[in-house]
């Protein structure tokens, strides 16, 4: 809806004067690219929580479209059939570190990272982190109650199922990593050993 | 292509200042092509700055250094019209140089 | 395709250029890390930056005679009359009679050369930016010396033609577009002050003052390219960062990104060619 609200915002706008301009945004957008590498055009086409997603930060209305499609990512959340939500940390900070994958020019037979490093501080030692999400440095302190082992993971999966139109990716709704990179990155983020839950100093003793 | 290079010199003070851009594609050697062959290395190996006939500055390159160099001298002395050269020679046999006056 | 050895190569390369006691200051002092240590190096390299040297070789191309008919581009317009050059970069993007559309100054220079000296667009198209090692195109070099040209004026887009204000309203739209694998839009990475992306500070290009001085700031030299790098080349490598397919060259979208981010920048000042990592 929001997306058609601007459409006719543009057509009002410039009808000044008679010109032609296209008002299929979707149709320019795919004029102005081509395939390249293994991304390929049909990556422009949105479903519909992009195009929910698509407006300014303070144009974003918390209405009941909001809270459904909201309740909708919940339920399609994924949960590991074996029950098991943690893998092997030191695997999961290099999935963390690495920024590969899904760019026209990545090799699409190596793996995905998730390139957390991007956003996120996590381990403190590394300084080289981002600031467009929260720290994560010991997050491990909050313990590894069930609760906790699903809420995470939910972040993981799709965290548009407590924080509608994030920026963050949805690493498991939009296949980015494996279910075992994943459970290797719920390791990183929980294990007590995990550097992410050391001090900058050295190894913590908290559990 | 290879062989140019762009120079500009100027009196600061006591020193004249001299930088040049080098156009040159510092091949390491390590790097390879699309069909998994290794691109030759193709690297400056020797520069040297000339103020006349006197020489300011010898350098000794290798692979590390980027292409398309961009090189930054300072030396003692110069007047304003004097000639400044900066010539090189890579690791195939070729050469460059380029001159101007110092302003 | 660059493979992890060039990337290695690259990041070796460009360590090798900095001086190896600031790779100390670099991990020791995480706060400065992002920008101040690109500071110091541009006070290092005085007021010249290699991009001195580029728009010598874009004054040349001007000036020089090529393709069929054998004429030099000293009769292209840019907006201000045939051949002038002094303050054109600053209006840009802007609409023009004789296409009947808003250009940018890549499509407009593309214009030129075809119109003018006959050369065939396909040919400069396919390959309008360097690849790494090259030694800068023609049309990297031109944008270079026209951005020198409106060195220290108002950046002042045109926006009196509805097809003007039509494109600022399509790049806005754009610029929130969320798409791909990854759901990422420019808003992602530019809709925010104060961000970084690991060490990288994210102008918000919604923001005037940090938009003008970002869209003001381009053509730049980059270092980890050793080359001057375009706008129109930046917006190619966010779309592969935001794992998009191909931005093509001179597309509407190319266009109406930098219609959105000229026009927000409006009264701030071209300081290009710039200086970056």
């Amino acid at each position: 809806m929001r997306a058609t609200l601007r459409r006719i915002t543009l057509v009002v706008w410039i009808g000044v004067a008679p010109v032609a301009v296209s008002e299929d945004l979707a149709s320019v957008i795919h004029a102005s690219f081509s395939d390249s590498g293994q991304a390929t055009l049909m990556r422009l086409e949105q479903d519909p929580l992009q195009q929910r997603c698509s407006q300014p930060r303070d144009e974003r209305v918390d209405d009941d479209i909001a809270m459904a499609l909201r309740q909708e990512r919940l339920n399609a959340v994924v949960f590991p059939e074996d029950g098991n939500f943690l893998g092997d940390w030191q695997r999961g900070s290099a999935v963390a570190a690495s920024g590969r994958g899904l760019q026209s020019n990545d090799d699409p037979s190596i793996a995905n990272g998730g390139n957390c490093y991007a956003c996120h501080q996590l381990a403190p030692t590394e300084v080289a982190y981002g600031t467009l999400g929260p720290s994560l440095t010991q997050y491990g302190l909050r313990g590894q109650s069930e609760a906790m082992l699903r809420y995470t993971w939910t972040k993981l999966w799709d965290t548009h199922a407590f924080n509608l139109c994030s920026h963050m990716p949805r690493f498991g709704a939009q296949k980015i990593l494996t279910e075992q990179q994943l459970k290797d990155v719920m390791a990183f983020l929980l294990d007590p050993n995990s550097s992410v839950n050391q001090s900058a100093e050295g190894p913590s003793s908290a559990h | 292509m290879a062989g140019r290079i762009k120079i500009r010199a100027q009196k600061k003070g006591e020193l004249t200042e001299v930088k040049a851009l080098m156009r040159h594609p510092m091949e390491t050697g390590m790097r390879k092509d699309q069909a998994g062959e290794s691109i030759p290395a193709h690297f400056i190996t020797e520069v040297a700055v000339l103020h006349g006939d006197q020489t300011v500055m010898q350098a000794h390159w290798g692979a590390a250094v980027s292409a398309n160099p961009f090189l930054g001298v300072r030396f003692q002395g110069g007047q304003s019209g004097d000639a400044v050269r900066v010539v090189w020679t890579d690791n195939q046999g070729g050469t460059g140089e380029g001159e101007t006056t110092i302003r | 395709m660059r493979r992890q050895s060039d990337d290695a190569m690259t990041l070796y390369r460009f360590v090798m250029m900095i001086p190896r006691w600031w790779l100390l200051l670099l991990m020791v002092v995480p706060a400065l890390a992002d920008e101040g240590i690109f500071d110091q190096y541009r006070d290092l390299m005085g007021d010249d930056n290699p991009a001195i040297f580029v728009i010598d070789e874009g004054e040349e191309f001007w000036v020089q005679s090529q393709g069929p008919s054998a004429v030099t581009l000293e009769a292209c317009d840019l907006g201000l009359g045939a051949g002038v050059t002094r303050g054109a970069y600053a209006q840009f993007p802007r609409y023009f009679a004789d296409t009947d559309r808003v250009m940018d100054i890549e499509t407009r220079l593309l214009y030129c050369m075809e119109t003018l000296q006959g050369r065939d667009r396909e040919v400069i198209a396919a390959k309008p930016y360097s690849l790494r090692g090259d030694f800068g195109t023609e049309l990297e070099a031109l944008v270079t010396w026209l951005a020198a040209e409106s060195e220290g004026m108002t950046i002042a887009p045109e926006q009196a033609h509805p097809k003007e204000r039509a494109m600022y309203a399509m790049g806005e739209e754009i610029f929130f577009y969320r798409a791909g694998p990854h759901d990422f839009s420019c808003a992602t990475c530019h809709e925010q002050s104060n961000k970084r992306i690991r060490l990288q500070q994210l102008p918000n290009l919604t923001e005037h003052t940090e938009v003008a001085e970002a869209y003001g700031s381009w053509p730049a030299y980059r270092m980890s390219q050793g080359l001057v790098r375009t706008m129109g080349w930046r917006l190619q490598d966010c779309f592969r960062q935001q794992r998009w397919p191909g931005l093509i060259f001179g597309s509407e979208v190319s266009i109406a990104l930098q219609t959105y981010m000229a026009v927000n920048a409006a009264g701030g000042v071209m300081t290009a060619p710039g200086l970056k990592r």
